[in-house]
């Protein structure tokens, strides 16, 4: 692989001793635009990561808060849309969707907080492949631009959905499909070389550059959880990049992958011989990996966190690793739940929801070690602990719902409902979003030297927390009355448009959440200016990144090579002096 | 703290609930032969689902609670690093739920998807075009007529392009709602000219996407006269949310009349 930093292969070639010379290896680059615009420090690409999902993520909200108002108040004139049309509407929850999926879910728990805090965590001095993590994220960068780009050109965003169906995102004469329906095809083809680039360091770097002494089985289920992300996405993302490449082949060059002989208004389209299903499953062959690409460094986190604030040690660390690994397998079988309804064999769905099932035991193991792990515990209610029990909380509820529309027999009623909206928002969205919050509070001090105002941060997670269930819940109401979800008017359909009262509680409640967002974005920005000044370990936790300097510096351990003596999880182990015993003490007796 | 989390979760558990078993939003009664079986494993699959919600989160609510750390007066946190027999435990435990589930439900599935209709059932076409349904009846013949894209016009009346050099085609019955009878098996044959869309009718549990390309051929028993909305439910371009359709179930008589009646229109 080519590394492009001169000394900083010798760090990757020399193996795990040798992090002594990594200061001079990988000296600390002075300017302003190497430092902080085209740096190779991980730490750097870290920041860049989480700032540009930051930013994504507002985007992502403003839309949900007009697609919101819409529903409730059809009418209403809005912000930068006007009067929004039903095509406006579907706009809207494309770009919606696309944002929060690629940009946000995928972008910050893996990007931002795997890059920082991966390596520090297994001891290396940066990434294997420095100026390869400059460029994903650069590639992301551009893919973000050419995204919104969308919502500029002539026929605005694309109207298919974060889904992208064909051959309704194959035909260029479908109304609202024309060059945007483009620039979001070639987004997603950017993200996904972007992710890709990212995938293969992250996983190099778990495999090679770990510490003396950081076994796999001493590694934090952090980091095991960035690693089985890592391979999820280079199995998952090349897919997806060879899909939207047939498609926008079948767009502009007239071949017909995913498009049969259709006609469009009475126009016979001039494509034939397609098949819309090969689209659906490429997608889907992607997109359920996806879905555990967002959610497991979520669960890799929240793990952690409750371990530390309940100075306990981690229930059942293996149970968990091998937890996360067979959702990983499992991820990758199951993509047929998405399709029942898609006229595929009705034998296959028989399998498909077998091993969809399946997957509900890991996951169930994973929330009886999270119980586990609080039990006999001595809890500290921090704010990035509320995060984590609350995600917790929500993993459990958008949990629940999957065995229903697992099950074919259920799903016919189920499948493109708000029931599948409340799922799929709470387990993959609002649960990982948890994480992400959970994250930026447990690590802010660390990245930024600064302590977050721990008031202002309980008031976000309350009003999080209650508003999130407000909003989603109401969802698996409207769905099991049969509520119809991309709909951007109620009142074609009678049933539905009974339903409106649900909407409009929904809509209330989505208010004040977002409101409620300004009080963590006002936090973030107030505490790196003015919030108290973090010690280097500030919540007494046993990793890696707590023995180094706050903010860390450039080459993450001042010169040193820590070597590791000890899980990650040691806390309250008796005769120790402390209630928690650093990976790098002295090891202790062998655990029971 | 702790209590407040206590207070908090346990409220939200019990309120979400509440309208769960309350039904306040609920499924439309079941109007097919199918809707008893699949209702049935609907309120299984609550039941079995719903206790394991209540019970991790009121169990999640009670350790935060109970082991909130109490300063001096707590005890240390054991030091436990997990307990590998209750891991197997729970491990076959959510198994046994899980692949149980299934099982349950998969003699419905493969009565409603691995058989074909039966030999007496009544054919309709239904054709799925940007933005509405198109139902065919294939008249006394009993076959549809060709179709050919080239020929769809439907301001003069043929959107669905049919050949009348055909001669199967001459008795078919081009209808703008879906009339049925009850009682009696309905062979559905979707189809779509354009984009996906999918073919839904709650009170029958029913619903199946209609794919351009494919013929996708699925049965339904209606046992309930009246009037049921058909709704679009497959994003379908900017008038998906109006795509709209009514199917009517009647009795045999009526149908019989009302077929024989647009067939003699036709003449």
């Amino acid at each position: 692989m080519v590394d492009g930093t001169g000394g900083g292969e010798t760090i990757t070639m020399s193996t795990h001793e040798s992090a002594v010379h990594a200061a001079d290896a990988h000296a600390a680059p002075q300017g302003f635009i190497r430092k902080w615009v085209f740096s190779l420090d991980h730490k750097v690409i870290g920041l860049q990561y989480f700032f540009l999902a930051l930013a994504a993520v507002f985007v992502g909200m403003f839309l949900s808060l007009l697609m919101r108002i819409h529903l409730i108040w059809p009418t209403a004139v809005l912000p930068f849309f006007g009067e929004i049309k039903p095509e406006t509407y579907l706009s809207l929850l494309t770009m919606h969707g696309t944002i929060m999926v690629f940009f946000v879910l995928t972008t910050a728990p893996q990007g931002g907080f795997g890059n920082y805090f991966l390596p520090i965590q297994i001891g290396a001095p940066d990434m294997a492949f420095p100026v390869l993590n400059m460029l994903s994220f650069w590639t992301t960068f551009l893919g973000f631009i050419v995204l919104l780009a969308a919502f500029f050109v002539t026929g605005g965003a694309p109207l298919h959905g974060w889904t992208g169906y064909a051959p309704l995102s194959a035909l260029r004469s479908v109304p609202g499909e024309e060059l945007g329906a483009d620039l979001w095809i070639t987004s997603i083809a950017i993200f996904c070389i972007g992710a890709l680039m990212g995938a293969l360091n992250f996983i190099t770097t778990t495999l090679d550059m770990r510490a003396k002494g950081m076994s796999m089985m001493r590694m934090p289920l952090t980091v095991w959880s960035w690693f089985i992300t890592a391979i999820l996405g280079l199995l998952a993302f090349g897919v997806l990049l060879s899909a939207g490449i047939l498609l926008l082949m079948d767009r502009n060059l007239g071949t017909s992958f995913f498009v049969p002989l259709v006609t469009l208004n009475g126009q016979v389209t001039g494509h034939k011989g397609g098949s819309p299903l090969l689209w659906q499953h490429l997608f889907w062959f992607f997109g359920h990996p996806e879905v555990y690409i967002a959610i497991l460094p979520a669960m890799g986190l929240c793990s952690q966190l409750l371990s530390v604030f309940s100075r306990k040690p981690i229930f059942g660390y293996k149970a968990m690793v091998y937890a996360m690994l067979s959702i990983g397998f499992l991820g990758f079988m199951v993509w047929g739940h998405h399709m029942f309804m898609s006229g595929m064999s009705p034998y296959s769905a028989f399998a498909f929801s077998i091993l969809t099932m399946g997957i509900g035991v890991p996951s169930a193991i994973k929330t009886f070690n999270w119980l586990g792990t609080i039990w006999r515990g001595r809890i500290r209610f921090t704010s990035p602990m509320l995060f984590a029990i609350g995600f917790v909380s929500l993993f459990v509820t958008g949990g629940i719902s999957g065995p229903f529309l697992a099950q074919p027999v259920l799903d016919i009623y189920l499948h493109e409902t708000y029931f599948v909206i409340a799922h799929f928002h709470l387990i993959m969205g609002v649960a990982s979003i948890f994480g992400i919050f959970a994250a930026t509070y447990y690590w802010f001090p660390k990245m930024f030297g600064k302590m977050m105002n721990e008031t202002l941060a309980k008031l976000h997670f309350w009003l999080t927390f209650i508003g999130a269930y407000a909003i989603f819940m109401p969802m698996h109401y409207y769905g099991m009355a049969a509520g119809l979800r991309r709909y951007s008017q109620s009142t074609e359909v009678a049933y539905i448009l009974k339903l409106l009262p649900l909407q409009r509680f929904i809509t209330y409640a989505a208010f004040i959440t977002i409101a409620s967002q300004f009080i963590f974005l006002f936090n973030l920005f107030w505490s790196m200016a003015k919030g108290k000044k973090a010690a280097d370990n500030p919540w007494e936790a046993t990793t890696l990144e707590w023995i180094t300097a706050t903010p860390p510096p450039h080459d993450n351990f001042g010169g040193l090579t820590p070597v590791v003596h000890n899980g990650p999880y040691e806390y309250s182990v008796p005769g120790a002096p402390k209630d928690f015993v650093m990976q790098t003490d002295p090891e202790i007796e062998p655990a029971h | 703290m702790g209590l407040v989390l206590l207070v908090v979760i346990w409220l939200i558990t019990l309120i979400s609930t509440y309208f769960f078993i309350a039904k306040t939003w609920w499924l439309p009664a079941g109007a097919s032969a199918a809707a008893a079986g699949i209702d049935h494993h609907f309120t299984v699959s609550f039941i079995l689902m719903g206790t394991v919600f209540v019970a991790a989160q009121l169990a999640l609510g009670y350790l935060v609670w109970s082991y909130r750390d109490r300063g001096s007066a707590s005890t240390k946190a054991s030091y436990s690093h997990g307990n590998t027999n209750l891991e197997i435990v729970w491990t076959l435990l959510t198994t046994v739920l899980f692949v149980g589930m299934n099982l349950m439900s998969s003699s419905i599935w493969a009565s409603e998807r691995f058989r074909a209709a039966e030999a007496n059932a009544v054919h309709v076409e239904v054709t799925g075009v940007q933005f509405q349904w198109y139902f065919r009846y294939p008249g006394p013949d009993g076959k549809f007529g060709l179709t050919k894209p080239e020929l769809e016009d439907a301001p003069n009346g043929n959107g669905l392009g049919i050949d009348s050099h055909d001669p199967a085609a001459t008795d078919d019955v081009v209808s703008g709602i879906m009339v049925v009878p009850v009682n009696r098996e309905i062979e559905v044959i979707l189809r779509s000219h354009d984009v996906i869309h999918s073919f839904f009718v709650p009170q029958m549990r029913f619903k199946q996407d209609a794919v351009p390309g494919l013929a996708i051929h699925m049965h339904f028993t209606p046992i309930e006269t009246g009037e049921f909305e058909i709704a679009c439910a497959e994003l379908c371009g900017l008038g998906h949310y109006k795509m709209h359709g009514i199917l009517k179930v009647v009795s045999q008589e009526e149908f019989d009349k009302w077929l024989t009646a647009r067939e003699a229109e036709k003449q």
